[in-house]
């Protein structure tokens, strides 16, 4: 049953395997386990992540195609909650307008991008994308009547999911039953449900002809398969499944600007996300966003200690700052797609599949 | 080319983009600034995309860390301009152009000598491999912004005009900024010194042969890997001149300003065709064009008119306004 | 009994998953005209190729003049003075006739410094060169393209030609003008290594043939041998020579 569930994707590595058990767990009793806001909103942002570059890996890993559009969904996303909840109120009415109209926003725009672009090549989709998602960037932060411009839209939410709900007066095993816990909890099987969706999307056989275009377009198409199609099919879905990651973000920031989720920084994380999890594994999006998300708020600290500890040399000191973080990121970043193509993924699985068949007798 | 043949479609281009707008505009003399002001635009961005679009077209090698050669070259300007205060706050225009060409040459060298490492440690590796090149060449550039920022710190600086290159010239009732028409001069030299380069030497002759079809031209007996790394290293330094001359147009820098001009610097080769430099061109006047033109009629939307300029010349001719015959 | 220029031993290419050629072995004597023949998809052009470098030799050995070149790059071989005719002609079709011709003179920085006595010699064999100098080599015949394609590897002297296929798509008159220029270009003592389709044109030129097939030298000997033996021809005709 537990394979039905993965859709006949099973980890294929026990390292894997217990690696993804203690994430599961970690994250499903995480206000229990990690008591504080700081870990609760790393918890989550590891969440939202999940999904928005599990959709991304849908997009690279699996159809093989490279979009710097990915961040405007899921600003598309965010901002659909956020627009709707100031302007209609706090009611679950508002969030389902917000989304909804969020989802049919993406699909159009993944629509027009993908059947204009995708005639072209991959390297002029690229700039295509990155030229869109910086219009896209500039236009939020200028209609502000809207979006609220630079400073973005803080908004409340239905009151289950605010702070002040309480389900009951006190604490139950050292935590408060708030509407945090509830938003929290609504996150995280969101997350689980989009991931085993994504997982059974890309091992039907509609994920198939996607490996198969990444392959080899040419013999795809040859063989009767409009390239064309299913590439902007597998954009959509991409992009619906970053809106809905976008409306997580919103429920849980209760606010929304354009650095929050349309920035190029956003994108840059998600590329290293993917990159280092493992391309076209899915699972690389789980291992990958909790790897980052915890390195990138616990391991800043470890830099300023650094940075400290080095106040004598000047240079290398400046080169440990805590804001330095994004330099050493993209050290790695460029290291992993040299040496670690795989991921930490793929490379589980290799060691894996090495170990076995060593032991079957030749 | 032969004369006869010349494509003269997509240089008409830009004249007749000019005079649509001018029943839009409405005043002659406001045309005539956002006019100038657009070609200076343009050719500042047409020296930063000529040696983006060769590389590619010569090596197949889409660098989309390009941006990282612009900041950094506007941001050594800042460095030595600082340093030379009382020749740019000198009131004599030559004093004032004794500290700029300085400038622009430790720029380039600088850009040139990063654009080196560049090529051997980030973009060799990955030759003939168009994914890893993107994500591999996006990650130097963020390596190189965040460098820049150790060295010169996060913020932006300030990189005023010197004294004697302000103000403007009045031309009628138009007001035209003297540095703009410095940046259209500059802006010339370098296209025609790229013109002349490319079909009056063996180098060039090398370079636009190479364009179209590489393995022919090893098979000649050149080596080509030695020409690209040349190339590239000559286009790394001409970004970083582009970036002097941005730096000193826009009066500050940013680390965040080659990302942005990145956008710009795509447009451009996508409209002018991969591999063109006339190409680059038209499209980096066009782009400068719309840029300003779009700025004073409607300025939410300048940089959705730069896409729909793409998407239709796109419609017109899918491979850019000149595409490079062979692939 | 001449020397082998270039001899290939045991040679085998793969290209990606496919394994083209299975260990070809193959002499060329110097100052004679060897025709390598075979249907398509013997391995030919595959072959030609592995001698330019442009694709590597995963086994065996290349020697030219004693050296032995099997890793060398295209570029370090073409200086060996080994001119390069590929199937498509790899002309240069923005550029013009002039520029096609000069970048092929490694010698000369420019037009001046071109040896004129040469480039007069290469008129006489090839007129169309002269006449359409200044024009973009895009627009010429496909006729005047492959002279110019031969043109261009003999603007400076050459040790060794490889042309393959230089009569495809030619109008009669026009291959009798090539073949011509071929003996003229022998009689000065250039090695030639033709890939060729059609017999009759190989037949008037060549000296020493080798037969392809499947990606192996199934039968070599001189030129004069096959012409003579039809039993021979029809055994290899099933090659459609």
């Amino acid at each position: 049953m537990l394979t039905r569930l993965l859709s006949n994707d099973l980890p294929r590595s026990r390292t894997l395997v217990m690696l993804l058990l203690v994430l599961l767990l970690g994250l499903a009793f995480a206000p229990f386990l990690f008591p504080g806001v700081k870990a609760l909103n790393v918890a989550a942002k590891v969440l939202i992540f999940i999904v928005l570059v599990a959709s991304f890996d849908l997009l690279l890993g699996y159809t093989g195609i490279v979009s710097f559009a990915h961040t405007m969904f899921f600003g598309i996303g965010a901002y659909g909650i956020a627009i709707a909840t100031t302007r209609m109120g706090p009611t679950w009415e508002a969030l389902a307008v917000g989304l909804g109209c969020a989802l049919v926003l993406s699909f159009l725009l993944a629509l027009v991008i993908g059947l204009f672009s995708l005639r072209v090549r991959a390297i002029f989709f690229a700039m295509i994308t990155l030229a869109v998602a910086s219009a896209f960037l500039t236009l939020a932060s200028q209609l502000s009547e809207f979006t609220g411009g630079e400073d973005g839209l803080t908004f409340k939410v239905p009151e289950i999911l605010s702070p002040s709900f309480e389900l009951m007066d006190e604490a139950f095993l050292g935590v408060m039953l708030d509407g945090r816990l509830v938003t929290y909890y609504l996150l995280f099987v969101l997350a689980v449900v989009l991931l085993l969706t994504l997982l059974r999307i890309v091992n039907s056989p509609f994920g198939r002809v996607l490996q198969a275009i990444r392959e080899n377009e040419f013999r795809a198409e040859a063989i009767g398969y409009r390239v064309v199609v299913y590439r902007t099919i597998s954009s959509i879905l991409s992009a619906l499944f970053a809106c809905v990651a976008g409306a997580m973000l919103a429920l849980w920031l209760r606010y929304n600007g354009p650095d929050t989720s349309l920035s190029f920084e956003i994108m840059m994380d998600v590329l290293l996300i993917v990159v280092i999890g493992g391309m076209g594994t899915m699972y690389g999006a789980v291992v990958g966003a909790t790897l980052f998300m915890v390195a990138q708020s616990y391991l800043q600290d470890l830099l300023r200690l650094g940075s400290e500890v080095t106040t004598g040399w000047p240079w290398l000191s400046a080169l440990l700052s805590p804001q330095r973080w994004l330099l050493w990121l993209g050290v790695l970043f460029v290291l992993s797609v040299y040496y670690f193509p795989t991921g930490v993924v793929g490379r589980l699985r290799l060691r894996s599949a090495r170990r076995t068949s060593v032991r079957v007798p030749s | 080319m032969n004369h006869l043949d010349f494509d003269w479609k997509p240089v008409a281009l830009v004249p007749l983009l000019s005079l649509l707008v001018l029943p839009l505009i409405g005043s002659g003399s406001t045309w005539l600034t956002l006019t100038v002001a657009g070609l200076a635009m343009g050719l500042i961005i047409f020296v930063i995309a000529s040696g983006l679009t060769l590389v590619f077209g010569l090596m197949d090698v889409l660098n989309f860390g390009h941006g990282l050669f612009i900041a950094l070259g506007a941001f050594v300007a800042t460095t030595v301009l600082g340093s030379m205060s009382d020749w740019t706050m000198s009131h004599e225009l030559w004093r004032n152009l004794v500290a700029v060409f300085p400038a622009m040459l430790v720029a380039m060298a600088v850009a040139g000598a990063v654009g080196l490492a560049f090529e051997r440690f980030i973009v060799r590796p990955v030759y003939g491999q168009h994914l890893k090149q993107i994500l591999i060449t996006m990650g130097g550039m963020i390596i190189g912004e965040e460098l820049i920022k150790v060295v010169w710190g996060p913020q932006q600086i300030a990189l005023p005009l010197p004294e004697a290159m302000r103000g403007s010239i009045l031309i009628g009732d138009a007001a035209i900024e003297k540095y703009r028409i410095m940046a259209v001069i500059v802006g010339l030299v370098v296209f025609g010194a790229l013109v002349w380069t490319l079909n009056k030497t063996k180098i060039g002759l090398l370079i636009r042969a190479g364009v179209q079809d590489r393995e022919m031209v090893e098979s000649l007996g050149y080596r080509i890997r030695r020409l690209f790394i040349g190339v590239f290293v000559m286009g790394s330094a001409l970004a970083g001149l582009g970036g002097v001359m941005w730096g000193l147009y826009q009066q500050t820098v940013t680390p965040q300003m080659g990302a942005q001009v990145n956008v710009l610097i795509f447009i451009v080769i996508i409209i002018g065709g991969l591999g063109s430099t006339a190409g680059a061109l038209i499209g980096a006047l066009l782009v400068g064009l719309m840029a300003n033109y779009t700025g004073y009629l409607a300025p939410k939307v300048a940089l959705f008119s730069n896409i729909a300029l793409m998407a239709a010349i796109l419609l017109w001719r899918p491979q850019g306004v000149y595409p490079v015959a062979n692939r | 009994m001449t020397q082998p220029l270039l001899t290939l031993t045991g040679v085998h290419t793969h290209i990606g998953a496919y394994h083209i050629l299975h260990g070809v072995d193959l002499s060329v004597p110097k100052g004679q005209v060897t025709l390598l023949l075979g249907r398509n998809g013997a391995g030919k052009t595959t072959t030609l190729r592995t001698i330019m470098g442009l694709w590597r030799a995963s086994q065996g050995a290349l020697t030219f003049a004693g050296q032995d070149i099997t890793r060398l790059s295209t570029p370090e071989i073409a200086e060996r003075n080994i001119a390069y005719v590929p199937e498509n002609m790899g002309i240069f079709a923005d550029l013009t006739v002039r520029e096609n011709m000069l970048l092929a003179a490694r010698g000369a920085a420019s037009e001046k410094q071109m040896d004129t006595q040469r480039l007069d010699w290469i008129f006489g064999l090839f007129p169309a060169v002269q006449k359409f100098w200044n024009h973009p080599a895009g627009k010429l015949s496909g006729g005047q393209k492959q002279m110019l394609a031969v043109a261009r590897s003999i603007v400076e002297p050459r040790e060794l030609l490889i042309v393959d296929e230089p009569s495809k798509g030619l109008a009669p008159s026009i291959i009798n003008n090539m073949i011509s220029a071929f003996a003229e270009l022998k009689a000065t003592g250039v090695t030639i290594l033709l890939v060729e389709q059609n017999f009759n044109f190989a037949q008037k030129i060549g000296d020493t043939v080798a037969v392809m097939d499947n990606g192996v030298v199934v039968h070599s000997g001189s030129m004069q041998d096959l012409t003579r033996d039809a039993a021979l021809q029809k055994s290899l005709l099933g090659l459609a020579l």
